[in-house]
């Protein structure tokens, strides 16, 4: 983690905002108490900026689009599965994979808070978190994925599933016509977080 | 508590709006609240993640909307360090130099007596009704779900019950289950008859149907 300084004086030449003085009060207070542990912070920031995110789920994915054994392992066991690629974690102890099929499209959604896989999807973005978000999909989920871009013919039956206790959900999207010369490395690299999430298909 | 956080089902709040090539961090200060929730020593003073949901939910509700996903971060962790007494408001208002909102007190609460974790009551394909009930204090039983009947989905094992863990520190394990509900039994008949919505619940939170 940079210095607190640096966001100041070389990224933003405005003055703090209301709220970044704050998180700063905080944080001087708690490393005066001796419980700021610096090494293990950075660490742990580091890898969600940079390692952990939406290419973890893309490559669970893709496996399981190439390797009908695994695929049944992952929506039997998800947590297991995701775990044999190496995958887990905070916010991923206990995972169930829904499997979109050419009549059932699944999309995933916490009205309370912004509960998320983590492991494999990494921190949620902005619009996951957002009011609009949370209060819609569980209403008007066809409307709302039509907004977001993803026009649902009325024959698909959708199933919204709200993580509201500590199961974590992916999406299994499926697999695009087209793509079956790809080997797992290319399929993954196709895979969009909007599409293990269920607001966007592959 | 019947919060402004339970949004399921809420109108008002306008289209999604989605920023192309979102950044995993936005300012430097969302990645040191982010860490110091994530993996810092004080965090570790200021018990379960159900206690931090609740501190957010206490926030006052203006503040709570207005506020980003990392400012209700910050302001649960403070309001739970002072509530421990790791540190004081006035000290975090002095270091701030003005104002350093935090969230309204929890109320006085009557915790629920789980009975004892058991083999589930339920099992995939029963039917269940969501309670009516509206306690104060934390729960993830959210209220467009409330008195109304679904089908249990899955039988997910035994976990600690938000409605304790958040305010007490003992035993309170029970089964939790993923339960289907059809859009027309939360929504009315002007809902799609092929849209499902699925809610995880605690066992204290369904009864027969």
């Amino acid at each position: 983690m940079s210095a607190p300084e640096d966001d100041r004086d070389h990224h933003h030449p405005a003055p703090m905002s209301d709220v970044e003085v704050r998180a700063r009060a905080l944080e001087e207070l708690l490393r005066e108490k001796g419980l700021v542990d610096e090494g293990f912070i950075d660490a742990v920031v580091s890898a969600y900026a940079n390692d952990i995110g939406p290419m973890n789920g893309a490559r669970v994915v893709a496996r399981a689009w190439v390797d009908a054994e695994y695929k049944k392992r992952l929506l039997a066991d998800a947590t297991a599965a995701i775990a044999e690629l190496g995958y887990g974690g905070p916010q991923g102890e206990h995972m169930v994979v829904v499997e979109n099929t050419p009549t059932v499209h699944n999309v995933v959604v916490c009205t309370l808070c912004s509960c998320y896989p983590w492991p494999v999807l990494g921190l949620p973005p902005r619009w996951y978190k957002s009011a609009a978000y949370r209060s819609r999909m569980v209403r008007e989920p066809r409307v709302l994925l039509r907004e977001m871009g993803l026009d649902l013919p009325e024959s698909v039956e959708i199933r919204v599933w709200d993580s509201s206790a500590e199961i974590r959900y992916l999406v299994l999207p499926e697999r695009p016509a087209g793509t079956e010369g790809l080997d797992a490395e290319a399929l993954a690299s196709r895979l969009t977080r909007d599409a293990m999430i269920g607001t966007a298909r592959p | 508590m019947n919060g402004l956080h339970d949004m399921g089902g809420m109108d008002g709040f306008g289209p999604v709006e989605v920023e192309a090539g979102e950044p995993v961090f936005h300012h430097a200060w969302e990645r040191r609240v982010f860490g110091l929730v994530a993996a810092s020593a004080a965090r570790r003073r200021i018990g379960t993640t159900d206690a931090f949901r609740f501190a957010i939910e206490r926030m006052e509700p203006s503040h709570y909307l207005r506020a980003s996903y990392y400012e209700r971060w910050l302001t649960a962790m403070a309001t739970l360090l002072v509530e421990h007494g790791v540190l004081t408001r006035d000290e975090l208002v002095g270091r701030a130099g003005g104002s350093f909102p935090l969230s309204r007190p929890a109320p006085l609460l009557r915790i629920p007596e789980p009975p004892p974790a058991a083999t589930p009551r339920f099992a995939v394909g029963s039917a269940v009704r969501v309670r009516n009930e509206h306690p104060r204090g934390h729960t993830r039983c959210p209220r467009y779900v409330r008195g109304r009947r679904g089908t249990v989905g899955r039988v997910d094992g035994v976990f600690p019950l938000p409605d304790v863990a958040a305010h007490d520190d003992r035993p309170c394990a029970e089964p939790a289950y993923g339960v289907r509900f059809p859009a027309r039994e939360l929504w009315g008949d002007a809902a799609a008859a092929n849209e499902t919505i699925h809610v995880d619940l605690w066992e204290s939170y369904l009864e027969p149907a």
